[in-house]
């Protein structure tokens, strides 16, 4: 697609906060300014060691994001990368951008030392299920369980 | 999980179908590839074609074309055409045992396969499973 060329990936700054609270608040209609301030502080000001947030940009506005971290053993898995969100501006969906910034999280897994990418998505969100099953992610090795705290 | 040869069937061909863009096949050659019976697939193609997803092509070579959207159609929206309607659900009003706790307790478990069997399924679509099916020897390469 044409936009697909135009596109940029790069480190999150600190000053994309704004946008990147109102592109969320677009896709799931909830702003949580108080959690992205937190996500900021650790992930972009300060960003620990396997912790990734990046921003799709064309011409100089941004267009998507994804944020996400090596984990490692949690309940005895090797590490592995881990997407917790990504998000692509409503007009300028369905253009490749969604594409490009998971790849790009990817190779900075990849160069982490880490051979997996792994997420988790909601039974009842087709979109971001189609994506990731898009980008060839399957099924993984464990089964996500919960249960109510009354 | 099981499904019927209908299904099956049509999965291949619908899948067949929409590798590249205005492919045509008769359900001849489908069925010689897959190895199904001719017969059988026939009558899954005039379902198909009811469906909407794929098209008879009169003339020369004949056969039939995909016609929906492979970017949305799922695997789900196939299976749905042939299968009867989720059995986990359905024949419970009338079982008696359905009312007792133990049943209850046993259907929910049914149902959490179900739901996520379903959404695994739903988020399957043509061109995604296609993008990881290499072309066969001898084949083109999957268009797109
Ligand atoms: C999921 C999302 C990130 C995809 O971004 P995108 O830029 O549109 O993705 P791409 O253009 O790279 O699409 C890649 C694949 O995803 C799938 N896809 C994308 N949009 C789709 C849709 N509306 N329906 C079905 N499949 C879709 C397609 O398979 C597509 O491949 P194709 O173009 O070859 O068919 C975007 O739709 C989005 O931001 N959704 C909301 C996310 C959200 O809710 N975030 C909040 C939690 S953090």
């Amino acid at each position: 697609m044409t936009e697909d060329n135009a596109v940029a990936i790069r480190n999150a700054r600190p000053e994309d906060i704004d946008t990147v609270i109102r592109l969320d608040e677009l896709g799931t209609g909830l702003a949580k300014p108080d959690y992205w301030h937190d996500i900021f502080a650790g992930y972009v000001r300060q960003p620990g060691a396997g912790r990734f947030f990046l921003i799709a940009e064309a011409a100089g506005a941004v267009v998507g994001f994804i944020v996400g971290e090596t984990r490692i053993w949690e309940f005895g898995s090797p590490s592995c990368g881990w997407v917790f969100a990504v998000n692509v501006s409503p007009e300028r969906r369905e253009g490749g951008i969604g594409s490009h910034l998971l790849e790009a999280i990817c190779e900075r897994f990849r160069r982490s030392g880490v051979d997996t990418v792994r997420t988790m998505i909601s039974r009842r969100d087709p979109l971001n299920l189609a994506f990731f099953r898009s980008q060839g992610l399957t099924a993984g090795p464990y089964i996500e369980l919960e249960r109510r705290l009354d | 999980m099981r499904l019927q040869k209908s299904t099956l069937f049509a999965l291949y061909a619908v899948l067949e179908l929409a590798r590249e863009n205005d492919r045509q096949m008769s359900t001849g050659d489908i069925a010689e590839r897959y190895d199904i019976s001719p017969h059988h697939l026939s009558k899954v193609m005039r379902q198909l074609v009811r469906s909407g997803l794929i098209q008879s092509v009169r003339g020369a070579g004949g056969g039939y074309r995909f016609s929906g959207n492979a970017k949305r159609v799922t695997l789900l929206d196939i299976i749905d055409l042939f299968e009867p309607s989720n059995p986990a659900v359905e024949g419970d009003e009338e079982d008696p045992a359905g009312a007792t706790s133990v049943a209850r307790a046993l259907d929910s478990v049914r149902g959490e396969i179900d739901e996520l069997t379903r959404a695994t399924l739903q988020s399957i679509t043509l061109r995604s499973l296609l993008k990881y099916a290499p072309a066969e020897v001898g084949e083109e390469a999957v268009a797109g």
